[in-house]
């Protein structure tokens, strides 16, 4: 009799753990797919601002949509006080991940987070997630009020083409771990640069990519893609939309999760092919985005190079290259 | 003084019999059932079962940012097409992003190629409401929706009317049908339109969610005499109004009365979006049904009916719930009352002439 309770008593057990197994599982789903509601809500608050123009007369120089109808954001295409007001009562937390890995990298993460406290997403709930192999490196910059930062230790690199190779499993691998609990968009941004002019809300979307500021003039068949057809990055002569830059992507960040992971599987193919693309990770980031086509694209604008000469068709830089000379000074 | 023991004969049998009696049918059950239940919440567990139910999510999903739209970013294979110039845009005559990034959809702007390629598993329904005399303009409707609506695509057409028997049987292509839904009438024209929306809110949860991705609400006096595509779906969409895509928001035909829950008042307004032709995916349109509804229904215990009834009531949702892609002129125009301007390189949904007294009258 005793025998016999005991293996009711079992059986009640098990299926006490596979309830509560299921029941967790469902759970943590229905966390990691939050939902957002795709519509903006207009509080009633705002009434004030001016009626869109449709016979739009002045020539506008940047192309404002792709060809898919995803937005091309640059300065004049957008209203950021309506926008500021539309995305300010979603209660959104922006995640922002660089990568300090290397000796020379983590002298960058000063001025890179005091021009984040500047310029980036204020008035939002931020979260810096800074991947490093020597934490202890990471200086103490003060932080405005809701924003945190959170320092990952990854292995150091042997050499730097490894180091860029491997951010794409570490962010995925990050986001499967804890940013899909913590955050709702995710930018992952190169940190040897630096923000000049306010990066806000018009940059939240689905799947955010950047034109790199080298490429932006020039005919697709000059695009550094990967040419060799072994290659998991190919991208053939006659094909391509616009060359991005590795240094800024993002998005929702179930969708950054999904992008970083199909990359990083593309790079593990090839290294077990004993290939390594063209511009490395960047040739598996625009491999990407040419067949999983971003819903917005921001102009030069969000990803410049300081070096170049701004033409006059992009009005307000807000993200560029942090002149290594300056660097070097500063430190 | 304590109770005797339960079932004091009992105790006095041999462990044998008990264990016999033990293993008798109620515990047999028992065990069957916890072994069932637990083979079940094992199945529910499984990956196959949260595939179901990511796939129902996908519905009620949206984008933050109200642009593209499917939840799983589509993969376009292999195709070549010519490449966007940055800094060459295509339309200068004309807004094609409205502030909060919705694209306005002019001709020009859009690949319809791989737009056609990104939305290849997506299946549209088409709601029209043809009451009372307005079934003769069924043939035309659908007769010209085959030709340019949705090409290539799995269409569904719901035709709500009251008399079913006059639905004309129109020669469709693969993957499109029509389907009939038996509604009644009313006695005036205006509650025919306004019951429109109450009409689509009941069967989207009923139906349309189930077998449509999207969801696109047209009126039937009108004809299509060009191409309508995969570019205009969205999770919200709304169309200017030919009449007032030049006009100041003072001049909107808003409804104007602050007791009426349509009230705009007249510094408010992006556009004046035509009743005519709105839609998104299903999750969105029942929402926007089911408040219009809900907001004439507040209107009529108030006594009062907004001047453009629906129309009012769907720009004042539109108002606070901002489209994510606003349709151009293009897709709604009306050749015998306007002038065709320039700007209009083509004219896709028309409408058909015909004489409203008579038609609306019994």
């Amino acid at each position: 009799m005793h025998c016999l309770r005991l293996a009711l008593g079992l059986g009640f057990c098990l299926l006490l753990g596979i309830t509560l197994c299921s029941l967790w599982m469902y759970v943590e789903n229905w966390l990691l797919v939050s939902y957002i509601p795709y519509y903006l809500p207009c509080p009633e608050i705002l009434s004030q601002y001016p009626q869109p123009k449709l016979l739009e007369q002045k020539p506008t120089e940047l192309l404002t949509l792709t060809p898919w109808l995803a937005p091309i954001v640059s300065e004049g295409t957008f209203n950021a006080e309506l926008l500021h007001h539309i995305y300010q009562p979603l209660n959104l937390t922006i995640g922002l991940t660089a990568f300090a890995v290397g000796n020379r990298y983590t002298r960058f993460v000063q001025h890179f987070l005091e021009s984040a406290e500047r310029f980036f997403m204020q008035g939002y709930r931020v979260h810096y997630y800074i991947f490093t192999h020597d934490p202890q490196a990471i200086p103490q910059v003060p932080l405005g009020p809701g924003r945190r930062l959170s320092v990952i230790p990854v292995p150091g690199p042997s050499q730097w083409e490894e180091a860029s190779m491997r951010r794409m499993e570490a962010i995925s691998v990050h986001i499967a771990k804890r940013a899909h609990r913590e955050v709702d968009y995710l930018f992952c941004l190169d940190v040897d640069m630096a923000f000049r002019n306010p990066w806000g809300p018009e940059t939240l979307g689905d799947l955010v990519a950047a034109i790199h500021p080298d490429y932006f003039t020039v005919p697709r068949h000059q695009f550094p893609y990967e040419r060799r057809p072994v290659s998991t990055a190919f991208v053939a002569d006659g094909e391509g939309d616009f060359y991005y830059g590795r240094a800024v992507f993002g998005g929702r960040v179930a969708r950054v999760y999904e992008f970083t992971r199909g990359c990083h599987m593309g790079i593990l193919a090839d290294k077990a092919n004993g290939i390594m693309a063209a511009c490395q990770e960047e040739s598996h980031l625009n491999r990407r985005f040419l067949s999983h086509k971003p819903s917005k694209v921001l102009s030069p604008e969000y990803l410049w190079d300081d070096r170049k000469p701004q033409p006059p068709s992009l009005k307000l830089i807000r993200f560029s290259t942090l002149n290594k000379d300056t660097a070097r000074l500063r430190s | 003084m304590a109770e005797p023991s339960p079932a004091p004969t009992r105790s006095n049998e041999p462990a044998s019999t008990k264990a016999t009696y033990f293993w008798g049918n109620r515990t047999k059950s028992c065990l069957c059932l916890i072994l069932l239940f637990a083979v079940l919440l094992g199945f529910y567990s499984s990956p196959e079962a949260h595939h179901v139910q990511g796939r129902r999510e996908s519905l009620t999903l949206s984008e933050g940012d109200g642009h593209l739209d499917s939840c799983r970013i589509p993969e376009v294979p292999r195709l070549l097409y010519p490449k966007a110039q940055l800094l060459k845009p295509l339309r200068v005559d004309v807004l094609v992003m409205t502030p909060w990034f919705a694209p306005v959809v002019w001709d020009g702007t859009f690949d319809s190629a791989l737009l056609d390629v990104q939305f290849r598993n997506t299946t549209i329904g088409l709601t029209v409401f043809a009451i009372k005399k307005y079934v003769v303009f069924l043939r035309l409707f659908l007769e010209t929706a085959e030709k340019y609506f949705m090409v290539g695509h799995k269409v569904i057409y719901y035709v709500f009317t009251d008399r079913p028997a006059d639905v004309p049987q129109i020669a469709l292509q693969d993957g499109r049908q029509v389907v009939v839904l038996h509604v009644g009438n009313y006695r005036r024209w205006q509650d025919i339109s306004m019951h429109r929306m109450e009409m689509i809110s009941n069967f989207s949860r009923r139906r349309f969610l189930r077998e449509v991705d999207y969801l696109v609400c047209l009126y039937v006096d009108m004809k299509f005499s060009d191409h309508v595509g995969v570019e205009i779906l969205a999770p919200l969409f709304g169309t200017l109004h030919p009449g007032f895509y030049a006009a100041d928001r003072q001049s909107f035909t808003y409804e104007r009365r602050p007791l009426s829950r349509a009230y705009i008042p007249r510094d408010e307004g992006d556009f004046y979006y035509a009743g005519g032709f709105f839609g998104g995916s299903v999750p969105e349109v029942y929402r926007l049904t089911t408040a219009c509804h809900q907001a004439m229904t507040a209107d009529q215990a108030q006594g009062i009916e907004a001047v453009w009834h629906d129309e009012s009531h769907l720009n004042r949702y539109l108002l606070s719930h901002k489209p994510s892609k606003v349709l151009s002129p293009e897709y709604l125009w009306d050749e015998q009352m306007l002038q065709r301007p320039p700007l209009l390189r083509k004219l896709r949904y028309v409408a058909v002439p015909m004489n409203h007294t008579e038609i609306r009258s019994r």
